[in-house]
């Protein structure tokens, strides 16, 4: 148990040590001392420490507590929380405010968490540097010339710089396992329909799933289980309810690992090395480590951009400057209402991925993009599901590369695309995925190590990654 | 591939969004990079293969056919960025 953890924070509060006042003001004082971070957008002052107050009352009268009792969270402002404003980082919505909760805000408040604030990220999700923020890049607390990871920057900063117990990210093709593993924090992305997308901006809804950041592996755990489970608002949720995982240790574990993705000339040194130290050490303690030949690997990023770009062409084609969101005062007639809102709206990146959706889904282009994508999946999913029948894991370094510099990669898309080239193989397939922050490079950047199980096997994931963070 | 500016002009029409004269050189390069990156996929035999649609096995998840009111009209128009106090309001699109 470390002193940073939500069981060492309750452990306090039983001991009367901590109230759920003294924590939250604390994290409220910390936010304010590093707001250079420009991890948090809006931080619910007020209304959080009126809940603190409501909390330890609670604690005073005996009645039951929540088993997230007083835990301070921070939300990617992609994520609905009533009555508070929500701009997916986008001047597109500045000013929009949500009229209802995502299903996992009502869930984490309904086991007494404490929503501290709306974290900055990646226009609308669409990064891996957090650069692409209307309110600026987040910065990397461990340097802060370098870039935190996207989209959910913020998210991953608000864990690492000890502004929150846990917080809440989105995960579209690594968007919370990539800054995870730049800021050295632990990240988890659950498997597709495990964790309600209602109430959370759709990006591509086919790859969205919503999950933690955390200090350790077993906050991440009661978040995920606290979180997950059937719900009726989204179709596509998995059809189980979720109720507590029992984590404990698991010997002997097949672990395969991609030849192509660690022989070659692309990836770091030092995450090559530490990737090679975890294999010895697996190996040690009695696990088999295999390499695969897996000869997909370079097609895993586009068959993610056609696909992820196609549908959020399609969803982001509700922002009409009509019904909600910015309106350009320079319209004079319905067609530039559309067009001028949209134009001055969205960002750059957001505006390219739009365009490059519409092309992959155009007439003539169709077949040959969108569909083909589609097949390329189906036969991703395949040789995946085989590869289960032999192995419990994958395992890879999270990112081919640690934490770079502003501006080393925003010039060039398909060199930033390409740090997400371990992390989208988990959202093509749907399987739940891991960073875990296990190693640093000799200047002390945090390098993250990637565990992937087949659908549903979270449990057995997150035993596994509390074995390896030990 | 070859992106001209007719390219460029027909899918920023499609896609309702404006591209300014000098985005447009930027906006191109980048667009070839990406292009040629995703091009790669035409590599790969997909003979015979069914698309992968929906990631998920669930079937009709169906709910009793009762009205729910989630949303009512003051929330739906609270955040129109031009209303009265029933309706979107937009420019005139009827000419006289």
């Amino acid at each position: 148990m470390t002193t940073n953890s939500i069981a060492a924070f309750h452990k306090a509060i039983q001991a009367n040590e901590t109230s759920c006042t003294e924590s939250t003001m604390s994290f409220i004082q910390k936010i304010e001392a590093k707001k250079h971070l420009n991890a948090y957008i809006e931080v619910f002052e007020k209304e959080a420490l009126e809940r603190a107050s409501f909390l330890d009352n609670k604690k005073r009268n005996k009645e039951k507590l929540g088993k997230l009792f007083g835990v301070a969270i921070g939300v990617k402002d992609n994520i609905c929380i009533k009555d508070h404003k929500l701009s997916a980082s986008s001047n597109m919505l500045k000013g929009f405010e949500s009229i209802y909760s995502a299903t996992v805000i009502e869930r984490l408040l309904a086991e007494d968490a404490i929503i501290l604030g709306r974290l900055n990220c990646d226009e609308f999700a669409m990064g891996s540097s957090n650069e692409t923020s209307a309110y600026g890049k987040v910065l990397n607390a461990i340097d802060e010339n370098r870039t935190p990871g996207g989209s959910s920057g913020g998210s991953a900063v608000a864990v690492q710089a000890g502004l929150c117990h846990v917080s809440l990210g989105s995960d579209t093709g690594g968007s919370i396992r990539q800054p995870a593993s730049y800021c050295g924090v632990v990240g988890l992305k659950p498997t597709y329909g495990s964790v309600s997308r209602y109430g959370l901006i759709a990006f591509a809804s086919s790859f969205d799933q919503i999950g933690p950041f955390a200090n350790n592996v077993a906050d991440a755990a009661l978040v995920l289980e606290t979180i997950a489970g059937k719900d009726k608002n989204d179709a596509t949720s998995i059809q189980n309810e979720v109720d507590s995982f029992s984590l404990k240790p698991l010997k002997k574990q097949k672990i395969a690992y991609f030849k192509q993705a660690i022989e070659n000339d692309s990836i770091h040194k030092e995450v090559k090395a530490s990737f090679e130290n975890l294999k010895t050490r697996l190996e040690a303690e009695g696990n088999i480590v295999e390499a695969i030949d897996f000869p997909y690997l370079d097609y895993l990023i586009p068959t993610y951009y056609v696909l992820s770009t196609a549908e959020a062409s399609s969803n982001l084609s509700r922002y009409d400057g009509v019904h909600y969101g910015y309106r350009s005062p320079n319209a004079k007639n319905m067609e530039e209402v559309y067009t001028k809102s949209r134009s001055e709206g969205f960002g750059k990146e957001v505006k390219n991925r739009i365009m490059l959706g519409t092309f992959v889904l155009s007439a003539g282009y169709y077949d040959a993009y969108y569909t083909k994508a589609q097949q390329v999946r189906r036969i991703l999913k395949n040789k995946i599901n085989d590869l289960y029948s032999n192995f419990d894991f994958i395992l890879s370094p999270t990112a081919p590369n640690p934490a770079f510099k502003f501006g080393e990669k925003s010039e060039d898309p398909v060199a930033m695309y390409l740090e997400d080239i371990y992390t989208v193989l988990a959202n093509l397939v749907g399987n739940p995925a891991i960073s875990l922050p296990l190693y640093k490079t000799k200047e002390g950047l945090p390098i993250g190590m990637q565990l992937m199980a087949n659908d549903q096997e979270e449990e057995k994931l997150l035993s596994f990654a509390q074995q390896l963070e030990m | 591939m070859e992106i001209d500016d007719k390219l460029v002009e027909k899918l920023a029409k499609l896609s309702k969004l404006e591209i300014a004269a000098e985005e447009k050189t930027k906006l191109k390069a980048n667009f070839g990079k990406i292009i040629d990156l995703v091009d790669k996929l035409q590599e790969i035999n997909t003979d015979g293969v069914e698309p992968l649609i929906y990631l998920t096995e669930n079937k009709n998840i169906l709910r009793k056919d009762v009205v729910e009111n989630m949303v009512d009209k003051v929330e739906a128009l609270k955040n129109a960025p031009d209303k009265d106090s029933d309706y979107f309001k937009v420019p005139k699109v009827l000419k006289k």
